[in-house]
């Protein structure tokens, strides 16, 4: 019989954003209070599950046109990159560094570089549990 | 104002722990999945969302932190709870769970015969 789902998927229209925005904040705020780059990929991962669960697999892939095979490779280039570019510094391989910066709109803040191998986590985790589960979900 | 600060936090978390405790007693007591759902559905989701209204209270005043973290898992849990109880009776019904004897009234059987009716080829997986 013909499904309709219009009270699933408004839901997921709203909460997608809620969880999405969410991630975010953990991912962002994971260099002083529990979270980061792998729970924070975890949980964008939740959200796009559930627009696979409300919506078809192929209109989710337009509606997020990335591919999360080559989203991988980036974020394992972005953890390495941050990695080796200590070398260039004479200090040793994996040799963070921080500094603080006036931004614009924030003030007084602080950046270090493990924010973009935090963000290599990110990518990784989100293409590769993405990736498996279009795999085992899709046909082909 | 502690007094009544703290009698406002104990009161929430404990409404929340008591609809929590009926919700246990509905599951066990109630006939089937329907009756189950209703129960599982409405007074779980009032006892949790008591429960962390508690808990931001207490950081709020007691600590001074205003958790944003928690308003926004009441206002989740407020919007998902519900449709989780939907969709799971939902699917029980279109499966084919029976209600229990005691249904006097049954609109979407009508709805769901004309649906397979018309529906051609009849399909298998059914």
């Amino acid at each position: 019989m013909k499904t309709n789902d219009v009270i699933l998927q408004t839901t997921t229209k709203v909460v997608f954003f809620i969880i999405f925005l969410f991630s975010i904040h953990i991912f962002f705020a994971g260099h002083y209070s529990p979270g980061g780059g792998f729970v924070g990929g975890l949980l964008t991962t939740g959200a796009i599950v559930l627009l696979l669960l409300a919506f078809d697999l192929k209109t989710v892939q337009k509606a997020l046109p990335f591919n999360f095979t080559i989203m991988t490779g980036i974020g394992l280039l972005l953890a390495l990159g941050t990695a080796s570019g200590s070398i260039f510094f004479d200090v040793p391989f994996f040799t963070h560094a921080f500094s603080h910066f006036n931004l614009p709109l924030f003030g007084e803040t602080s950046l270090h570089t493990a924010m973009i191998f935090d963000a290599g986590v990110y990518l990784v985790v989100v293409g590769a549990a993405i990736t498996m589960i279009q795999t085992i979900g899709g046909d082909t | 104002m502690t007094v009544l600060a703290n009698s406002l936090i104990v009161l929430t978390i404990v409404v929340g722990v008591i609809f929590t405790l009926v919700t246990v007693i509905g599951i066990l007591r109630f006939p089937d999945v329907y009756t189950r759902a209703h129960a599982a559905s409405k007074s779980a989701t009032l006892g949790v969302l008591s429960i962390l209204l508690g808990v931001f209270f207490h950081f709020w005043f007691n600590e001074g932190h205003f958790s944003i973290q928690l308003i926004l898992g009441i206002v989740f849990l407020f919007i998902t709870s519900p449709i989780g109880g939907h969709l799971m009776s939902r699917a029980a019904y279109l499966s084919g769970v029976k209600p229990t004897v005691l249904t006097v009234g049954d609109d979407l059987a009508e709805v769901v015969k004309k649906a397979r009716q018309n529906q051609l080829p009849p399909r298998e997986d059914e």
